[in-house]
């Protein structure tokens, strides 16, 4: 059997990165296992859970649900470029302050989906939280506490 | 620091992306593992070729039963046995069959799709009547029928108090089948270097995982090292022993490569084993007031198509929570463990007891309808009172600690407004255009606290307790050494915040380390509500063993005698004489002074503690929910859920506050959305997040907590556990809710989960 190979060309948090992959790589794998950036996390493989939500030229996407290929020339943002070496991102601080994580599995996919919710809705109400982080399931929060924290954030800074 | 919500020590790694689940770890020459799982329900397995699956690119081997069956059985229900991978037959759909390694996860699920496995198939029982019928056929070896396990809980019967009761009824009750779900799925990374294997896997008890292993492999356990890394959620479902802890490190082993194997989101949901699955039969007799003289209870289990040690003797701890917080003078108990064509059963949060308090609680519910009586002022005629604690339970060794039940109930109904409630309902069913307004009551207590050892070592745990070792840093910080394997409670913080109360260092001085038994001493795990009331005061005792020996020193330093020295927030002072002042730090490099010390004093400031719980604890409060519902839909939207929770002193608000939320919404999913379905022939309908109804934020409504602290007479710290206490109260709180809504109409009981359709049909069939 031929392996066929694609090359891509994807910057991911800055970096520009030139790979050969397979046409089937999804962008997940492309980021978790060919870079090295674990913190973007597989939780289903029905593109329902939100664990792998990255944002992808600035709109936040599932990459589970993108071919490394398909991310070709585009620019990724994982939770890995969020914040800096002087701290947490507003978004990341608010997870923080008001406990809006438990395990953590969740986390990177839930702080990335607030983050391109704040930038498009900077003040948003409890309802459009609600309905902007739909698409990301949490198993141990039971949610109100990252409605807590993404309203801190939205108060502290939001989606920088 | 007890009692105070400072924020975890655990969420700067997890929230930039630096957490270390068992799949961010990569080993050098790592090699992939897939399972072949079982498309049947119940077959035979009368081939399995591997040969094109051998051929593809990238794989390493391809495995089947017979080439572990030198390995000694999983841990298992002793004479009932499992192996590895099936066998001869197959029990369940989601079985594992053959075992495939590749070099890359997508070439290892290419072969694993090439392998051609040939089923006979026999007869699929996927229900506990179809496993119990006159013409069943036994589904497990060595097993003559079905019926795994029978026990008479309690050796009397009730039928005298029962006859004698003014009032009697009976429900039959179904608290359905649920899937753990942990949105990290299930695990394992195998490195067999040298003597023996390091295993980074996705469990709650590492050092039970290493004796297993250890056992099976006939090693010594200095030579097997697990390592729980961060790990995203268990509830229960990571605590069963998976065939992939044994098989990667053989597999590691006999390839002299790391071997990994992560679950798929499909995979979990019908291999990892599930929870629940309880039908409940009862009796109750009772007088005119409401007060419950005699409940008798038969309890069916349905464990699924292989069973498992913990999963088939759950119905046990159902049984001795059967009285809920209720004086309830006779209790008759008894179980059946049915194996069906279905995933096995196990533990899954609140394991065992929040069907015990979804009976109890919809019992009273019924009793209060059968008189026509409003369900607080039934529960209240039934409450156990504050002054009758520490109370004994009809059933021997289950004794409830300190708790007031009665002021939980009041409080609850106060921050209700359950008398505006009740009005605004009774508006409501007057005027057709509105909704449909209910109010469910759930007054709950459940255990936890695990152990204590002789408890606990019926589940096969070495002990109950817990151990702690505190080592005190030459800078004057402390590091910390726990037995314990959380998984998303916070075990770092709150642990903190317990040794910096005693030890007088600065919370932020202090790390708390676990899930490495090549690191931490012998422990137990996280699990059954443990936390607090076990490693919690194992850590307050260590941490005050090192304090009262910095005590000594500082006082041999400052020359005085330790019973005149105060604790100031550096370190220690000469009573009224603030001049003589030594910092704790210089009392820590001290201790590594040998020729510095008072004469036969030990160097260094360290302790290592184990503690013994006298009792299990018992978490209790109040919940309380407000629904409506749709007349013409039947559709259930949760208006408020109120908690009034007494899990003993608090020690973060903030982290409790987040174990109770999480503990509720799972409650509320199981009511409203969530089953494990099967259809006749075993076929799983919802093995993937799509057809499985996992809540999102939509589904889910806000919760209003408060509490009652009741100190635990039963440990120091008086701490009684949380984290199974809102996957218990919340079910029935729903329910109640929602048949509440419906009584006027003839509504009795409606089945979780409580669906539209479910809901719709008894609005419109009840009378």
């Amino acid at each position: 059997m031929r392996v066929e190979i694609v090359r891509v060309e994807i910057t991911v948090n800055g970096q520009p990165h030139s790979r050969e992959v397979e046409p089937r790589l999804l962008l997940v794998h492309f980021l978790r296992d060919t870079l090295s950036l674990t913190g973007t996390h597989v939780g289903c493989d029905t593109s329902s859970c939100g664990a792998c939500t990255v944002m992808l030229d600035g709109v936040a996407v599932k990459s589970c649900t993108v071919l490394a290929a398909q991310a070709d020339g585009c620019s990724v943002t994982t939770v890995e470029g969020l914040g800096g070496p002087d701290g947490l991102s507003p978004v990341q601080e608010g997870f923080r302050q008001c406990h809006g994580l438990q395990c953590g599995f969740c986390t990177p996919g839930m702080v990335m989906a607030a983050t391109a919710l704040l930038t498009e809705r900077p003040d948003p109400s409890e309802q459009e939280i609600r309905d902007g982080l739909k698409g990301n399931m949490c198993r141990c929060t039971g949610y109100q506490m990252i409605v807590e924290s993404v309203q801190w954030a939205a108060a502290n800074g939001g989606a920088r | 620091m007890i009692g105070s919500a400072v924020p975890r020590k655990e969420d700067a790694a997890l929230l930039t992306g630096r957490g270390t689940f068992v799949d961010d770890i990569h080993r050098p020459g790592l090699l992939h593992m897939v399972y072949v799982h079982s498309g049947e329900a119940h077959a035979l397995i009368t081939q399995i070729d591997t040969e094109a699956a051998r051929a593809l690119p990238g794989v390493v081997g391809v495995w089947t039963a017979r080439d572990f069956a030198e390995l000694p059985a999983r841990p298992s229900v002793p004479g009932l046995e499992r192996g590895y991978l099936a066998g001869d037959k197959v029990h369940y759909v989601g079985e594992p069959v053959a075992v495939v390694v590749a070099t890359d996860r997508y070439l290892a699920a290419d072969a694993a799709r090439a392998v051609r496995v040939e089923y006979e198939p026999l007869p699929v029982m996927a229900t506990v009547a179809d496993a119990l019928a006159p013409d069943a056929v036994p589904i497990f070896a060595p097993l003559e029928s079905n019926l795994a396990l029978e026990q008479q809980v309690t050796p009397h019967d009730v039928a005298d108090e029962l006859d004698a009761s003014p009032h009697r009824l009976r429900a039959r009750l179904v608290n359905q089948r649920c899937a753990g779900a942990p949105l990290e799925p299930y695990g394992v990374l195998a490195d067999w270097t040298g003597a023996g294997p390091t295993i980074w896997a996705t469990v709650q008890a590492p050092h039970r995982v290493r004796a297993e292993i250890a056992e099976r492999f006939g090693l010594a356990r200095h030579l097997v090292r697990v390592i729980a890394p961060d790990v995203g959620g268990a509830f229960g479902v990571k605590s069963s022993f998976m065939p992939e802890l044994f098989l990667a490190p053989e597999l590691s082993r006999r390839l002299g490569r790391p071997v990994k194997f992560v679950e798929t989101r499909g995979e979990h949901m019908v291999h990892t084993y599930h929870g629940r699955d309880q039908i409940q039969e009862v009796e109750v007799g009772f007088d005119d007031e409401g007060t419950i003289l005699a409940l008798d209870v038969t309890l069916t289990v349905n464990t699924g198509g292989v069973p498992d040690p913990v999963g088939i003797a759950l119905a046990t701890l159902t049984s001795y929570m059967l009285g809920g917080c209720y004086r309830i003078p006779k209790i008759a108990a008894r179980f059946r463990s049915v194996v069906t064509n279905t995933t096995p059963t196990a533990s899954y949060r609140g394991a065992g007891r929040p069907e015990a308090s979804f009976l109890i609680e919809r019992v009273v519910d019924l009793v209060a309808r059968r008189l026509g009586k409003d369900p607080a002022d039934v529960r209240r005629v039934n409450l156990v009172q504050p002054g009758e604690m520490p109370y004994q339970t009809p059933f021997e060794g289950i004794v409830y600690d300190e708790a007031d039940y009665p002021a939980a109930l009041d409080l609850l109904l106060d921050r209700l407004d359950y008398a505006g409630l009740r009005e605004e309902q009774e508006r409501r069913r007057a005027d057709p255009g509105a909704k449909l307004l209910g109010v469910g009551l759930s007054t709950f207590v459940e255990m936890g606290g695990f152990g204590p050892t002789p408890l606990f070592e019926q589940f096969g745990y070495i002990g109950g307790w817990e151990s702690a070792n505190v080592r005190l840093q030459p800078d004057g910080s402390a590091i910390i050494l726990v037995g314990t394997a959380p998984h998303g409670q916070g075990h770092q913080t709150a642990l903190a915040q317990i040794a910096a109360d005693e030890l007088g260092v600065p919370f932020e001085a202090i790390s708390v380390l676990y899930g490495d038994t090549a690191v931490v001493q012998e422990g137990i795990g996280t699990m059954g509500s443990r936390g607090m009331p076990v490693a919690g005061n194992a850590v307050r005792q260590a941490a005050a063993d090192v304090a009262a020996k910095a005590r000594l020193i500082a006082a041999h330093m400052l020359e005085a005698e330790g019973d005149d020295l105060v604790r100031v927030e550096a370190g220690f002072q000469v009573k009224g004489v603030p001049t003589a002042e030594v910092s704790l730090a210089a009392v820590a490099e001290r201790s590594f002074k040998p020729h510095l010390l008072p004469a036969g004093t030990g160097l260094g400031l360290e302790c290592t503690s184990y503690y013994e719980p006298s009792n299990l604890s018992y978490p209790s409060g109040a919940h309380g929910c407000v629904v409506e519902i749709d007349r013409e839909t039947g559709h259930v939207h949760v208006l408020r859920y109120v908690c009034v929770d007494d899990c003993g002193t608090v020690i973060n608000p903030m982290t409790a506050r987040g174990q109770i939320h999480g503990g509720v919404a799972q409650g509320i999913a199981q009511a409203l959305y969530e089953k494990v379905s099967f259809d006749a022939d075993g076929r799983p309908l919802n093995a993937s997040l799509e057809d499985y109804m996992l809540p999102g934020m939509l589904d889910l409504p806000g919760y209003e907590t408060h509490h009652i602290e009741t100190k635990s007479s039963f440990n120091p710290l008086g701490a009684k556990g949380l984290g199974e206490a809102g996957a218990t109260a919340a079910p029935q709180a729903v329910v109640n809710a929602i048949v509440d809504a419906l009584a006027h109409l003839g509504v009795r009981d409606v089945e979780m989960p409580c669906t539209p359709e479910r809901v719709w049909k008894a609005m419109h069939h009840a009378s």
